[in-house]
């Protein structure tokens, strides 16, 4: 028993403490230093914040010329399911543009309306200066779902600025380097942003799920939530102007947790726009 | 140039393959994520660094896993330090089966993988929430275990052809 408990105490000793052969670094050396990170990191110490956006600018650029081949693969996969899908999308393209030239009529009215309400209860809200950054990297790992944009702190890149797709709400940056940002999708786990169902005016917290869409939490028990109801941002919080579109809702009834499905495909974003708002000044 | 001296060359460069294919795979992520099969995704780098450092420990220096982990905390967005500390966690597991180990056996190196990759991932996702708040789920995180066990077979297949081809004649350590 003490041979065998010996033998394990040996083994250990020698895999972690003994320098092996053409080994420059001890592995239990680097062990403690990766602890020292860790723990750095956490208490935001200052220069390592410096080493990592350091690092951050290097590999962004290397990580994005590496991740051609990949990319390359995921536009073949996407041709030929598209292929596959031609009539059936042809179908539903036609249906909506029916639906569209119906709503179109009613669209005029409704924004001069609501341009006039906002108005009259002194809430006008504008947009500032929009930028526009190419999506460089596009990390859809299962534990975080992120982007890497060519903009950063050298074009007033800012922390909290949201991230359209078009007119929808993709994200909002989480971290700015000097020439690229990351910003953290609505998809992801740790996203929350402050949302408004309508129709009914109901208010809630649209979290990320890890998958492709959201799901709602903390609104009452009683709210009036079905599907095909529309999840604008509710401007609650002061990061996003209210009524940025981000998703509708589908199988409310089958689903308590009211799934999310994003109008926009947060797989395929190319292009992305930057936006901060801030208050009119009348 | 003789053909032998650029053979010799190409087979040089092959003997850096493992240091490459982790650095590429760090960069570049690749683990079929885009194919969108509901809980389908593995750790490349797992399978990489388990397998080298178990069977040819020089053929990728802890220097270039710890600076490995660094790039993939940067791609991923991880606390700096957390993606090194794993990968080397996983490089002691390693050393210590090819220390324990007289007979070589990829079923028995398949399991302690299996046991190595529990591990690792407990102790990656424990500082992730503890210290950095960081939610996760943990179907994906299952998925990602299984497969990258199961595919773990597969890949140690393929390395061993690799590594008696390119590093016959050569001794390990």
């Amino acid at each position: 028993m003490s041979a065998s408990r010996d033998d394990f105490v040996i083994a250990i000793r020698s895999a972690f403490l003994k320098k092996e052969n053409k080994q420059r670094f001890s592995l239990v050396g680097l062990i403690f230093f990766s602890i020292t990170l860790i723990i750095l990191s956490n208490l935001n110490f200052a220069a390592i914040k410096f080493v990592k956006s350091g690092i951050n600018e290097i590999i962004y650029r290397i990580s994005f010329i590496t991740s051609i081949p990949e990319r390359e693969i995921q536009k073949s996969v996407k041709l030929i399911n598209e292929h596959f899908s031609m009539y059936s999308d042809y179908k539903n393209m036609e249906n909506r543009i029916k639906k569209l030239e119906n709503d179109k009529y009613n669209t005029s009215f409704l924004k001069s309306e609501n341009s006039r309400l906002k108005r009259l209860i002194d809430e006008y809200i504008t947009e500032s200066e929009e930028l526009v950054a190419k999506v460089l990297l596009d990390k859809d790992s299962p534990f975080l779902k992120s982007i890497i944009v060519n903009k950063g702190s050298k074009d007033n890149v800012i922390i909290g600025m949201a991230v359209l797709d078009e007119n929808y709400l993709v994200g909002k940056i989480v971290e700015v380097n000097y020439s690229t940002s990351r910003a953290l999708l609505i998809s992801d786990l740790n996203s929350k942003i402050p949302v408004i169902i309508e129709p009914g005016n109901t208010q809630s917290i649209l979290s990320g799920s890890g998958k492709n869409h959201g799901e709602l939490q903390y609104f009452k028990s009683s709210s009036d939530i079905s599907n095909n109801n529309i999840v604008f941002t509710s401007g609650s919080g002061g990061i996003f102007k209210a009524g940025i579109p981000i998703g509708k809702i589908i199988n409310s009834e089958e689903n308590k947790n009211y799934k999310t499905i994003f109008f926009s495909n947060l797989n395929q974003l190319t292009f992305v726009k930057l936006v901060t708002y801030e208050k009119e000044n009348n | 140039m003789s053909v032998q001296s650029k053979t010799s060359l190409f087979r040089k460069f092959l003997a850096f393959g493992p240091s490459i294919l982790l650095f590429l795979s760090v960069l570049n992520e690749f683990d079929f994520n885009y194919l969108n099969y509901k809980y389908f995704s593995f750790n490349f780098p797992f399978i990489l660094i388990f397998y080298w450092s178990l069977k040819r420990s020089q053929s990728l220096g802890y220097g270039f896993i710890f600076a490995a982990g660094l790039f993939n905390d940067v791609v991923i967005g991880y606390p700096i330090g957390i993606s090194s500390l794993t990968y080397l966690i996983i490089c002691g597991f390693a050393a210590y089966l090819r220390n324990i180990t007289l007979r070589p056996n990829l079923i028995n190196d398949w399991f302690f993988f299996l046991f190595t990759i529990l591990a690792a991932n407990s102790i990656n996702y424990f500082l992730l929430i503890s210290l950095f708040s960081i939610e996760l789920n943990y179907y994906e995180l299952m998925g990602n275990i299984f497969f990258t066990f199961v595919l773990y077979y597969l890949f140690a297949y393929i390395f061993d052809i690799f590594r008696k081809n390119i590093f016959k004649g050569k001794k390990n350590d």
